[in-house]
This record gives C-alpha cells, structure tokens and sequence, in this order.
C-alpha cells in the first residue's frame, strides 16, 4: 500500500468543524482529476464515489491494477467525456485511499488515528470537497454526479453550496438512509467489531489484521446491491465443483463461491476502521430532518437537478426518488427523472445499462446548449 | 421552429401567453414546450411516460420527469401551473375522471385535446364496417390500442357540465388540423377537438 503517498493530494492547511463538534487539525484530500480545466473554468464535472469506491473512476487503478469503477462511463469520448469536461473524483473523508481518514497519523499522537477519529457525515466530507474544488480555483461546476453514496453527496452539495453548481446528478440514491438500510450496515459493523483481529481499532501496527469481519461485512453489503432475480439468472442453484454436494460446509454453490470471493478481493483494498466511519456517515444522512425539510432543503431556483432510478433497486428503490420529486414538484424546481428498467439491482448504476448511458448523455448535451459550453 | 409541430399544437401555442408557467402532461418529445420556453419564454415542465421521450426532451435542455399521468399528479400543489396541457392522451387514460380533475387543479387551465370519436368517417366505418374504427390518430387495432377512454365532443361537453368544470372555450379541428369556424353539425364534422376548462 505504499504507492498511497504517490496519490495526488491537497492540504487543507485549516481547522475544519465538523458535525459531530469535533475539529480536524488539517485534512489532507487525494483526489484524481481526468481532462483539462477550460479558460472560463465552466467545464468541471465533481463525481462522488460510493462506499467502497475511490478517486480512480477511471483509468487503471494502482492498487487493484483494475480499471476505475466508472471506467465505463467516464473517459475521452465516453458519455462524462474527459475530452470536453475536466473531472474531478476524490477520496472521501474517511477514506482509505490518500484522503484522512482513521488509518492516517493522528497529528497529536503521531500513531494512526484508529477510533479517535472523529465520527464524520456526509457533509463533513462534501465540506472538504469544497475546499478542494476552491483550491482548484473552480467558482461553478457544470455538475455533482453521483450514485449510492455519492448521489447522497451530490444532494448535500444541492441543499449546501447551489450557488455553486449548475446541475447535480444523484443516481440510484435517497435523501436519507432507511431502516433497512441501517440494519444491513449494523450487521456488517458487527461483523468487523466481533472479529478478534479488531482490537477497538488499534490493529494498524498489528500483523493480523481483521480481514475476516471485514470480508463477512462485504458479503452481506453485495447482496444488498444485487436483486433476487440477478442473483437466481447468474448462479441459480449451480454448484461450483462437482456434481455432487459436499454434505460438509465446504464451498458447495457458486453463490457461495462468488460471495467468498467478493470478501477476500475487497479486504486487500480496503481499510476495517474506513468502513465503519463511512458507513456510519451514510446512516446518519437524513436530509429531511433539517429546517424546513426537503422543500427548504432544495429551494435554489436555477439549480437543475436529474434523477436516476433503477427498477430492481430494493436499496435505494425508485420511491425514495419519488420523495424527493415530491419535494421538488411543490417549489417549481427545475428536476428531471428517469426510472431504468433492469433486473441488476442497485449495481445496476455501475454496470453496462444502455438506456441509463444514453439518459445521461442526453441530459448532459442539453445542459451544454443550456449554458453554451 | 413551428415547422415541425403538429398542426393541432400550434393552435395550442397560440392559446399560451408569454411568460406562462405551463405543465405539459405527456409532452412526448418535447417540441410543445420546448417551442414555448424558446418563443414565449414560459416556464415549462414536462411528464412523460416513454423514456425516449423524457430522452429527447432532457436533450433539448428541459425539465421533463419519468411518470404516468393516472398516478403521477397528485404530487402538484394546487394552482402551481397557469396552464396544463394534455394533448392526445386522455383516451389513454385509466382514470381519465381524476386525471382532469387533477389538470384544472393543478393549473389556473386546462388545455385538453383528444379525438373526437363522434366524428362522421368514425361512425361510418363503424357502421358500414361492423368493425372498431381506425384513422390518423386513431391507428390501432381493439386489441393492442391504448386508447381505452375514447369520447366524443358531446361526451366531453356532457362531462364537464356533470362535474360542473367550466368550458372556458374550444376549437374544433378538421382532417387537416385547421380549425372549423362553422359550429353546425359541430360533433359530425370535427375530427379533433381541443378543450379549455378551468375549476368553476
């Protein structure tokens, strides 16, 4: 893990208040940008990562050696096209990739920060983004594109700093994170903090690190972004190496095998202590909460706002869109939405979705005209 | 740029004023609205329930929502539009009752446009053919058409005098999509009809 002090960063040379009332000293922010920035500076696109995501959207990355995770949509001539638009992806707080978050060195202590890092939200990290979009000298990006997550950041750059965005993209998301949602992300916590290897988060100096709970927390969040039907037409009830079952607890189906593999491949690119603290911001995201509610929340007038929904999602399913188009239907707001018919679940967002490629590529010719870019 | 509009939405364009707010309900495309936020500069919205219209409509830069007019209106406050349009689709309505109440609720006016099924070539081929009639706007077959409400002029006339919706004014349009000045036989001799009603 050595090549994250190679990583594009910036220095946020200043005490940042967070929502729990607690202060960073500094913030150091990793970020990747893709595209140039054009004169009038009009061209910047912000694209917000999900849980386990980072600032590679695209392009190799040079940890996993993989492709970027929105390699797909993002990239020269591609529908976010880094031929035209100059974007910006960063770690976010908490992260594990470059940005501070709970494995960096804890200034005071001069050791890894581990559970004395401070709790974050989803604003404290869309506030360090800020930092860093000013810092590139960007007065208004053309738009916050985000999925899961990162469509939760794109809302709260919508409802904290329109003034400073043209248009923002939430995609596969909600204005808040629901019961359900919460319970999945409680297990997964659980399964980390039960792990012996844990150790109340002090394992950085340790060999073993808790690989095993982190593995089982990722196990049960795939699931959550699959659908019944993908789950049943991928794997079905195949076994994975004989005919015959093993009558022992061994790997007998795919299913099995796949998830297994899923944990393990996640656990070499992703820190324990990163996963609770951001899952932690995602369950305290409620937009609805503050004054005024949605309505006030979202009432910048100019601002351009377009959903994506998709049909199999039962994660952030198509209703929690449809709140929010409540909201934004009652104040006249310019919103656009579109539901995607696919049985891929909340992956969906991330995969090969033709017709969500081709919304967004709309969208985003018609705001080219709209602002003569 | 009218070019490429209907004829029937040009008569409806012309009912809207500048700087209108307008909520086009099932706007396809978008050319109706997208004519008016370029020419009268009105504050459009949109609803569509074809994604390659809500595609083609987010290309021209507007505000256009994924939805469907029989569940979809409930979510407008009440005079949030001066006008609403909806142009050749109450037919296609499953609840065509609530749904225009919901248009004259929503907005200050309605501007409804719909086939008129008592028009003399549908009722002749009905009765010369035995058969469900087929036109223009009508091309479907009774099997796989949308158009499940069909009414004709009097029938809509009859509606809103029944729900006491006020008909501010109408146009009948003929084959060619001009309008008829001659109001004798108006129900025989119009084959598309367009409707302005508001609450009383």
């Amino acid at each position: 893990m050595k090549e994250k002090n190679s990583f594009e960063k910036a220095l946020i040379k200043e005490h940042i208040k967070l929502d729990c009332g607690e202060y960073l000293q500094e913030c150091q922010i990793a970020f990747k940008t893709f595209g140039k920035l054009n004169k009038k500076k009009n061209n910047a696109i912000l694209i917000c990562h999900a849980l386990t995501g980072d600032q590679f959207c695209t392009g190799k990355n040079p940890v996993t050696k993989k492709n970027g995770w929105w390699n797909i949509l993002v990239g020269p001539g591609k529908v976010i096209d880094t031929n035209i638009f100059f974007v910006v992806c960063t770690n976010v707080l908490g992260g594990c990739m470059g940005t501070t978050g709970p494995s960096s060195i804890n200034p005071k202590t001069k050791k890894p920060y581990g559970l004395e890092f401070p709790v974050i939200t989803i604003g404290d990290m869309v506030n360090v983004q800020n930092k860093l979009i000013e810092k590139l000298g960007i007065d208004k990006l053309f738009a916050v594109v985000g999925g899961s997550m990162g469509g939760m950041q794109a809302l709260e750059w919508a409802s904290k700093y329109s003034k400073r965005i043209n248009s923002v993209i939430p995609i596969a998301t909600s204005y808040r994170h629901s019961a359900q949602n919460i319970a999945f992300h409680e297990i997964g916590r659980q399964a980390i903090m039960a792990d012996p290897n844990w150790k109340k988060g002090n394992y950085y100096s340790k060999k073993n690190l808790p690989k095993r709970g982190l593995a089982v927390a990722r196990m049960i969040a795939h699931i959550t972004y699959l659908s019944e039907f993908a789950l049943q037409r991928k794997f079905g009830r195949n076994l994975q190496n004989s005919k015959f079952f093993s009558f022992g607890f061994d790997t007998d189906f795919q299913i099995e095998s796949y998830l297994k593999h899923q944990g393990i491949s996640f656990v070499e690119r992703f820190d324990a202590n990163s996963y609770l603290y951001i899952t932690k911001a995602m369950d305290y995201f409620d937009l609805s909460i503050k004054k005024g509610g949605l309505k006030k929340v979202f009432s910048e007038k100019q601002l351009k706002y377009c959903f994506f929904s998709f049909s199999s999602d039962w994660l952030f399913p198509t209703s929690e869109t449809k709140t929010i188009l409540k909201a934004l239907k009652s104040i006249n707001a310019k919103s656009s939405f579109m539901e995607i018919n696919t049985d891929k679940g909340h992956d969906a967002f991330l995969l090969d979705e033709p017709e969500f490629h081709l919304g967004l590529k709309k969208f985003i010719t018609g705001q080219i005209k709209e602002i003569k870019l | 740029m009218t070019k490429i509009l209907r004829k029937d939405l040009i008569k409806i364009s012309n009912l809207i004023k500048e700087d209108e707010k307008v909520l086009d309900v099932g706007c396809g495309d978008g050319n109706l609205i997208s004519y008016l936020s370029k020419n009268k500069n009105v504050d459009c919205r949109g609803i569509e329930i074809t994604l390659s219209g809500v595609g083609s409509c987010l290309e021209k830069g507007l505000n256009v929502i994924q939805g469907d007019a029989n569940f979809d209106l409930e979510d407008y406050p009440d005079n949030s539009f001066s006008t609403v349009i909806l142009s050749q689709t109450i037919q296609a309505m499953i609840y065509p009752e609530r749904v225009i109440e919901n248009l004259i609720r929503i907005g200050n006016r309605a501007i409804i446009s719909f086939p008129n099924f008592g028009y003399w070539k549908v009722r002749g081929e009905f009765l010369f053919s035995g058969r469900m009639p087929k036109n223009k706007i009508l091309p479907y077959e009774w099997f796989n058409t949308p158009n499940i409400h069909l009414c004709s002029y009097k029938d809509f006339y009859d509606f809103c005098n029944l729900k006491k919706i006020k008909i501010e004014n109408f146009f009948s349009l003929n084959e060619e999509g001009d309008v008829i000045n001659n109001y004798f036989l108006i129900n025989l001799f119009t084959y598309q009809v367009i409707f302005c009603v508001s609450k009383q």
